[in-house]
Parts: structure tokens; sequence; C-alpha cells
């Protein structure tokens, strides 16, 4: 993995890797990414991927939800741990398009 | 700039939302208009350790418009995760279907330059909406110009519907975008409300030298909610295509905004550039199965649909498929007409194709009205053709009674029977059949125009219409233009 | 009365006889908690409310309304949220978080399902990403067998819990073995459950389709009660399964064929699997040899051995550490500062908001497993890593299918090691997945697994065996750990700590 590379993942995951700390991180997820190569050599033919353990299991499908409303009008409590709101709404740092 | 040296190729995607009570992955309310946040559960707000659980009336919305376009049905599709970040995406990251749609193919059919034209399509697959963005200028913590967010459309059920690029001009994409749109109300899968949000359209557009095998560069223009703005949008980005590469510049893949007020597309900030999605299969959801069972189920209970009934009545009453198609764009207007053939015989389905496609399409289109909103029912329209029919009126006559008949109707409810012999009657608007009395008429005007029998028997055939014409003003319209015809023919010629 | 040491059977008894109000159970709990914080095992307390909850479940019993669990105190692992209390996930980017709902496992065992109390929420590796506790936000947590060695993690503060008696039971979650390893390394018996058969709602997602939540006790039968409390299909989570409702511990004390004749065999007709590589190079000596001297005594209760292989041991870690750090670099991107959580104090845009605040609020591991994550969903490597790794997966849990042709029961380490000392490991990441070899494949494949004590090291740690069963065998694996328990005391040998009075505790009522 090349520097160039992490920052592009780092800007695609949103963290901030400053330079001081790049050279070492490399290192560390260079060292993570060999140890995952070994994936490689594993002969995979024919076999389809296991998404879901359940899928050993039982031969299941996603579970259906009957069209009704069941939740109700709970913006206080689920805003309470929020960083910034006005009136209702989030408050974000202004998007710009 | 000479758009004739240059083929536009255009594929629209359309997101519409679908008409589901509660989201597509939470027990949520999805009705337009509540106060912020009010209808975000905390699913939609994705508050640590919420899980999504899939509202099978999404499923059953995106089965309908499957079979309503002719396409397969996957008997199994996936959810996956689209990743990347924006406030109005509170998992950071969309569920959405990637590699295993839950329609494949399909087309709709357009009426393009006369003629219909089906246009076919990639893909339709199941995806939740974003939350919205309020632009206006709310202080944040430290001062600093903030953007509000309101998560209530978050999780609102929507199918994207994908077509392959197989337009080649704006006036086409429109035309398939009111199709579309016409195709979904008509399915009661979407409400169309483009002014909410319910319709909104994304523009694929490229350009290529005219004969060449290969694509241009294309640029996406997204959120185009209304069919102006699609068509101005392709216009000008097909122009800036053009002009850039005649300029010798090089088309950059991105993404575009129309600004409807300085009429362009622009590129849209680094949200969407060198955007790696890392789509991979959602653990939280499980296959979507779909048996044929299911497919039956939804197929039994679907309204008949515009493909049929335009085969239908092509084959029973003779209809061109050009006046079908009119007739099916909307569900009010074929539901108006087959309760107007109800009332009539088959004998006359033509002529009241003729009148629904002329003068009652055009009084609607006048008053911005639909078939339902119509001041005059189907029993008017029948009682009309009956008198037709009949003689005792007619067609020009009948014309007048229609029109005096609407606007009477848009102030006050017409009486369902009788409107029109009502009109009849108290106009004295009969048409005069009796041969005696056209004679007598005829004979007049004869007297009077001498002129125009001269040239007549001159040999100017002309001269025999304005006669006609003559014989029509002095009944007032209402001598039988068939037997004026026949009539006036044998005085002339038979003296 | 040392409440502590007792069974949670024993201590439903004597709720159930009066001999004891949860209310003086749960103060007798919150004392030894706070007499014993330096051992960092709770992040989380809140006096009052656990009392309120003690309260309710006393009307309960005096009304006859009394369950098996009814009253008796519980600690949870930070990762499940909870109302009253806060819910990290030994996380800064979720320090003071207040979740509205509670995780569908507390509410289970809380005062509207078994009536159990929560003493409180317990510290674990951040995210749940970790073996040894270090990787929190909030501290290391102090093994209570050698206060300088790591408990295990993730779930290190549950295993301190109740290894050092602060704690009846605790419940924890399990990625990659982090039940399993910290009960091993603090001489509990855990349990990982068939994948899907306990609701993962409200549990803070790390790696949706490994994680599970289980029990974290003192003994089989104790784990049992609770699986009775907590196993059951949830609406609200699509991957929960729909099995009917059973009682784990239904086939305690039975013998394995049912022939109550042959009393000194009850393990006549079980076959154990040995797996060739769970015995190979890296296994230190002594945790070798407890497992074996272990699985002497099964033999001698009539359990028969077979050797079996399950070829892609080693494998199982690159194919872990594909998987789990891909799906969690999307489970964490909720974690922006929007909503909830940390935001950063200073930023100049929207983009640096996101930046700061997750970068100042995540540790180090966890942005480490971001990273890899999105490297292997990213275009171009999705195929190579991703894909690969879940075609890799299904040969692991086709391999399983193999060796339970063979045998009931898959038995070998839970680690490589007993517990080392804090510091040892945590300059190397890769040194420290490489920890998880033999924990890592039973959730790969969604298999039942536990953890149980079987021996003390010299350095005085314990060492833990593993089983891993067949889906849906928990009940089975409950037995056979009973029968062990009943034959050894290695489960009730508690730590110096444990043993020791705290302030405040010569009262008995």
């Amino acid at each position: 993995m090349n520097t160039q590379e992490i920052k592009h993942l780092a800007k695609l995951s949103s963290l901030e890797i400053s330079d001081s700390e790049l050279d070492f991180l490399t290192q560390e997820l260079d060292a993570i990414i060999s140890m995952v190569d070994e994936l490689q050599a594993v002969d995979t033919e024919g076999m389809e991927p296991l998404f879901h353990p359940i899928q050993m299991i039982m031969a299941l499908s996603q579970p259906l939800r009957q069209d009704c409303v069941t939740e109700s009008n709970s913006r206080e409590q689920n805003m309470k741990s929020a960083p910034a709101q006005q009136s209702g709404l989030f408050l974000v740092p202004k998007v710009i398009e | 700039m000479t758009v004739k040296n240059w083929e536009v190729v255009i594929g629209l995607e359309t997101h519409t939302q679908l008409m589901t009570q509660s989201k597509i992955f939470s027990g949520a309310s999805i009705s337009f208009g509540a106060s912020p946040n009010e209808q975000a559960c905390a699913v939609d707000m994705a508050l640590p350790g919420t899980l999504p659980v899939l509202n099978k009336e999404a499923v059953n919305h995106a089965i309908r418009f499957g079979l309503a376009v002719g396409a397969q049905i996957a008997p199994i599709s996936i959810f996956a995760r689209k990743n990347y970040f924006y406030p109005d995406l509170p998992k950071g990251y969309q569920i959405s279907q990637f590699e295993l749609p839950v329609v494949v193919g399909g087309t709709v059919p357009i009426e393009f330059n006369g003629q219909v034209k089906e246009i076919q399509l990639t893909r339709a697959h199941l995806e939740e909406d974003a939350g919205k963005s309020l632009h206006d200028d709310f202080e944040g913590l430290h001062g600093e110009k903030s953007s509000g967010i309101d998560l209530n459309r978050a999780g609102t059920p929507l199918l994207e519907i994908v077509t392959e690029p197989v337009m080649r001009s704006a006036a086409e994409a429109v035309e398939y975008a009111k199709s579309l749109h016409s195709l979904v109300v008509w399915l009661g899968i979407c409400d169309g409300n483009m002014q909410e949000g319910s319709f909104r359209c994304d523009a694929n557009v490229s350009v290529r030298p005219l004969g060449q095998e290969k694509f241009g560069t294309r640029c996406e223009i997204k959120n185009l909610n209304s069919f102006k703005f699609l068509e101005e949008a392709i216009q000008y980005e097909v122009r800036r295509q053009i002009d850039l590469i005649e300029d010798g510049g090089v088309i950059k893949q991105e993404t575009r905004l129309y600004d409807p007020d300085l009429q362009e597309t622009r590129s849209m900030r680094s949200k969407e550039d060198a955007q790696d999605y890392r789509y991979f299969p959602d653990p939280d959801l499980l296959p979507l199965e779909i048996s044929r069972e299911w497919v039956e189920q939804i197929k039994i209970l679907m309204p008949v649909l515009p493909k049929d009934l335009q085969v239908e009545w092509q084959e029973k009453y003779g209809l061109s498929s050009y006046d079908t198609f009119l007739l099916t764009q909307e569900k009010k207007t074929a539901d108006f007409f087959i309760n107007l053939l109800l009332l009539i015989e088959d004998s006359q389905a033509k002529q009241a194709a003729n009148l629904m496609a002329g003068d009652f399409a055009s009084a609607l289109n006048r008053d911005g009205l639909s078939a339902e909103q119509s001041p005059l029912k189907p029993n008017h329209l029948a009682d009309l053709l009956k008198r037709i029919q009949d003689g005792t009126i007619s067609n020009k006559i009948a014309k007048e009674i229609f029109s005096q008949l609407w606007e009477i109707g848009k102030t006050s409810a017409l009486s369902t029977h009788g409107a029109v012999d009502e009109i009849i009657d108290k106009q004295g608007l009969r048409q005069i059949s009796d041969s005696q009395e056209i004679e007598k008429i005829i004979d007049q005007v004869l007297v009077e125009q001498e002129k125009s029998v001269e040239e007549y028997r001159a040999g100017k055939e002309k001269a025999f219409n304005s006669l006609v014409g003559q014989i029509m003003k002095a009944t007032k319209g209402k001598a039988n233009p068939a037997q004026v015809n026949t009539l006036l023919k044998q005085k002339l010629t038979g003296d | 009365m040392k409440w502590h040491q007792k069974s949670l059977t024993e201590l439903g008894k004597a709720l159930a006889e009066g001999s004891v109000t949860s209310e003086a159970l749960t103060r007798y709990f919150l004392n030894r908690i706070n007499s014993l914080s330096e051992l960092n095992a709770f992040v989380d307390v809140n006096p009052e409310l656990s009392l309120e909850q003690a309260f309710h479940a006393d009307k309960l019993i005096q009304s006859g309304q009394k369950g098996p669990l009814t009253g008796i105190p519980i600690a949870h692992k930070d990762v499940f949220v909870t109302k009253g209390w806060h819910s990290t996930a030994g996380s800064n980017i979720l320090k003071n978080y207040l979740s509205p709902f509670d995780a569908t496992v507390v509410e289970h065992l809380g005062p509207q399902g078994a009536g159990m109390v929560c003493l409180g929420k317990t510290n674990m590796d951040e995210f749940a990403m970790g073996s040894s506790n270090e990787n929190s936000a909030f501290g290391p947590a102090k093994n209570p067998w050698n206060d300088k060695c790591v408990p295990g993690g993730s779930s290190g503060g549950s295993a301190i819990s109740v290894a050092a008696g602060l704690a009846p039971v605790a419940t924890g979650t399990d990625t990659g073995g982090s039940i399993r390893q910290p009960s091993s390394f603090c001489g509990l018996t855990g349990l990982k459950p068939t994948y899907g058969r306990v609701s993962r709602y409200g549990m803070i997602a790390y790696a949706s389709s490994l994680d599970q939540a289980g029990p974290m006790a003192k003994s089989a039968s104790d784990c049992a009660l609770i699986m009775n409390a907590i196993a059951g299909h949830d609406p609200k989570d699509s991957t929960s399964l729909a099995k009917p409702n059973e009682d784990f511990s239904r086939l305690i004390g039975l013998p394995w064929q049912g022939d109550t004749s042959a009393a000194s065999q009850p393990l006549k007709g079980l076959r154990i699997g040995l797996p060739i590589e769970f015995f190979a190079e890296g296994l230190d000596k002594e945790v070798e040899m407890s497992i074996r001297v272990a699985i002497q005594i099964l033999e001698g209760l009539g359990a028969e051995l077979k050797q079996v292989t399950l070829p892609k041991t080693k494998l199982s870690i690159p194919v872990y550490y594909v998987l789990a750090p891909a799906e969690a670099s999307s489970n964490l991107s909720r974690y922006d500062g929007v909503r909830y959580g940390y935001r950063a104090k200073e930023y100049k845009n929207l983009a640096q908001m996101y930046e700061r605040s997750r970068t100042e609020g995540f540790g180090k591991e966890v942005k480490r497993r971001i990273l890899i994550g999105s490297y292997v969903l990213s275009q171009g490597y999705y195929d190579a890593y991703y894909l690969q790794a879940q075609k890799i997966r299904r040969i692991i849990a086709n391999d399983f299918q193999a060796a339970f042709r063979e045998c009931d029961v898959i038995l070998g380490p839970v680690a490589p090691n007993v517990a080392w000392q804090m510091g040892e490991k945590s300059k190397d990441p890769t040194q420290m997945y490489l920890e998880d070899i033999y924990t890592l494949s039973a959730n790969l494949a969604g298999l039942p697994a536990m953890s149980i004590p079987c021996g003390m090291s010299k350095s005085q740690l314990p060492i833990g065996m593993q089983l891993i069963g067949n889906y849906f065998n928990e009940a089975q694996m409950l037995q056979l750990a009973d029968t062990f328990q009943q034959t050894t005391s290695w489960h009730k040998i508690m730590s110096e700590i444990s043993n020791s009075d705290v302030l405040g505790e010569n009262n008995d009522r």
C-alpha cells in the first residue's frame, strides 16, 4: 500500500491522517494486507460466497413487514443526544452544492 | 455549433416514491408535510443498534411495475449498501440494490413523432430515500452558517427505474418521462406529485458524431423534478457538450445540477467526485425471495393495463393505435372512455374516441382539468353521440352543444339525464331533415346566389361549397349536411 | 453471606424463600463494584436506577410473580444500548450517549422481561474490536487473577465483573471470540449461541454477520438460565431466526444417550472431535496439557475421541480480518457527529467536521480496521478480498459439517495461551490477531461455541477449553459442559479478589 492509496481511503472513510502518522500507519496497514493476501492462494472455483451464516442452516429469505405505521412522533427522545439542533432540525455546517 | 452532425444519447433514471403507509425499512409514516423529524424513528435516524426490516407493500409495488412493463421479476434479489457520507444519509450508506435488482428489463411505450415506440428499460430496483437538507441560514454551534437536516423523508421507499440509453432528443426523453409518470400513477404505486418530490429524474446525456458506434462520455444531471426542467436541462447540456468538443475540449464524466433560474447545468461539488461506493450485500438483510405464487397473487389484482386496453379497443372497435394510446395515457381518461362505451353501441366507438381525443381533450387541456374533473360526464357524451346518430343534430351543432354544456357544467352541476336534449329543445337546434323544407331553402338560396350558380355551371367546383355554406347559414347550421349535398346536387344538375 | 459466590439458581432460591431481597442483593453488588473500582470493569453505574429495578423486582417476588431470574442482578456489556445508562461501546465517539430505547437482550432480561436488575455497563474494547480490553477509550481493565494482566476482550469488563464477584452473571458479545476468550482468561463459562438465536437489535453493530450476544457466567447451568431469557425471534432483527422457544437447561443432568443405567458413564455415546489444527504448533504447552487432561476426564466419563480436521483454521484469520473490518467500516459510518455522539470542536466546513469528529472520536484500532475495511471493499479489490473471503468462509463452514459427520461436538483450546501482560501485545496489531486463531471459525460459520474453565497455569491464570457444536446444539453443549463441571472444580475456583471481603460486606441482608 502506498501513502496515496491510504490518503484516498481516509477520504472515503472521512478520516484524517496527519503526515506524521502516515508512515507508521502505512507500515501497519501493509502488515495487515500482507497477512490478508494469503487468501489469494486459495482455490475457490465454483464456491458461492456465504454472505449469511444462516444460509448454512436453512434456506432463509428476508422476512416481510406488514405495511402499517407503528412508530409515533418521538422526536424529542430521538434527538436528545444531538450535538446541534434548532427548530427540530439537526444542524450541520452549510452544505454547498 | 450544428446539432445536425451529432447524435444525442440519453438515458433516464427515475426515482419514484412508492405509495405505502410506512417506510421501506421502518414503521414510521411517510406522509408528506409533517414537522421536521417527527416522522423519523430510531431506525430512520440510524441510532446505534437499529436494524432494517423490509416493508412488503414496497415489494408488491415493485412487482406491479415489473408486470406492467413486461419485465422479469427476479426470484431472488439482494439489498446492497451504497456507502458515502452526506448529512441527509443517516447511516452513512444507502440501502439499495446493486448486482441483483428486483426487476430486470421491460419496456415503456411512448408516443413520439406520431408513432408508438417502446423504450427499453435496463432494470428497476428498490432503495430508500435520503432525508432533506434545508439550506436556510441557521447558526451553528460556533456561529457558522449551517443547514438544517430533516430526516422525515429518510427511509421512504423508492423504485429506481433505469432506461437503456435509447433516447435521442430532449423531447423524446420528456415523452418517456410523461409516459412513465402516467404508468406509475395508473398502477397506483406512486402519486406522481412532482412538487412534493414523488417523481424525480436524473438524465444521463452524451453526444457522439453521427455514425459513430462508440458512446461519448456522459454526464449525469440530477434531481430534475419537472418535465420543463428536464427538457431545458438536457437541451442545455447537449449544447454545452457539443460546444466543448467542437472547441477541442474533452467531456469530463461528472454529475451536474440544473439551475432553472440561470437555465444552465453546472458541476456538483466533490460529493460525487471520485466516489467509490464500495457496494456489498447488506448483512442485516436476507435475500428477497419472490415466488411465482406471490407474483400471481399480484397479477390477479392488477388493474387492466394500458397495453391490454389498447389491444382490445383496436381489435374490437377498430380504433387506431394512436387513438388508443391517447385514451390510455391517463387512467382517469381510460375509465371515462370505458364508462362511455357502456352507454353507446359498438358502432359508435370510433366516434366516441374521436370526440374524446378531439373536443373533450382540448377542453380538458385548456381548463387544466383531468378526465374525472370534467363537467361533462360519460352519459352526456353518450347522449350527444346518440343525437348525432339518430339525426337529431349535426356534428357541427353537436360541437356547439358540447361547448355550451361545458361552460354551464363548470359553474353548476348538469342534470344527469336530458341536459343535452334540454339545450337542443331550448335553442331549437334540431337538425332539419325534412327534404321539402330543405328544398325550399335551397331554392331560395339559389335565387339569391345567382353568381355562384353560374360559376358552378361554368365548372367551378368551389362554388358548390359556397352554396352549401350559404344554405347552412340560412338554416343556422341545422340542415342535415348530407341531405343538403344530395338535394343541392339534384337541383343544380337535374333542373 | 458471600452472595457473589452463589449460582443463579441459589440466588433465585434465596429470593424466593425471602432470605434476601433484590434490594439487598443489588446493594451488595453495587458495594463491591464501588470498592473494586480500580479493576475498571464498569464504565457506567447508576445506583438509583439499579435500586429502582430492584424495588420493582421485590414487588413482583412478593406478589408471587417470580421467575427463575427475577430480582437477580446482572451486568451488561456496554455494547448493548440501555435507556437509563450511557451506551458507549467503549468509544469516545459515544461518550455520554443516552439511547432512547433498550436493546432487545436488555429488554428480555430487564423489568419487563425476566425481571433482572441492571448493575451497570461494563468496559470493553472499542466497538468490540480487540482481544484484551486495551482498546477501550475508558482505560484498560484488570484481570482479577492478576492485575498486571489483561482480562481478554472485547467483553473484558463483563468477564471481570463476574470473575471478581461484582455481578453474578453478565452479558457479552462475540464476533471473533469476544465472549469465549475473556471467559477463558478469567475462569468463566461463556457461550456464543448459534448466529441468529439472539436478537442483535440494540447491539451496537461491529460486524453484522458475525456478532452474537451470549451469557458469561460461573457455570453452564447459569448460562442456560440466561439463554432461556434472551434467545428467540425478534421481528426487529431480520437476521434473527424464528425457532420455537426451547429450554436450554432441559438436558442438563441427563446422560448423553438418555441411558441412566451406567451412571458412571454419563457421556457414553458422545463423540468428541479433536481438530488436528487446534493442537498444532503455536499452542502453549501448559494450555495444551490442561486440555488434554480435561479430554481424559471426558473419556473417563464415557466419551469417544475422534480426530477431525479443520484445514482452513489458520486461514480463518485473514478471512475474518477481511470480513469483519469490511462490515465494520460500513456500520461505523453513522458515527459522524451529526445526530448524536462526539462532534469536533473546530472545523471549517462539513467535510472537516466529519473527518475531525471521527478522527478524534475513534481510537487507533478502530481507525485501522475502518481503513482496511474500506480497502477490501473498494473498486478493484472487492473480488480479490471481500468476495474471496466470503467464498472461503463457505469452505470453512462446509469443513465443520464434514467434521460433524464424524463427531457430535468439537473440542479444543480457546486461545493459544493464558492472559498476557498489559502492553505486551498492543504494539503490533497482527500479533494480537493471531490470538484469535481457534475462535474465529465458529463465528464465520455461525456455529455455537463455549468456553469452559479446565485448568490453571503455573502463573495462576485460568485456562479455558472450547466446545464447538453444530447449529442449534446449545442444549447439548451445556449438557456436556455441566457434566464436566459436576466432575471437576475448575469453574469453582475464585480469584483472590473474589474471595476477599470488601468494605461493608459483613451485613448479610
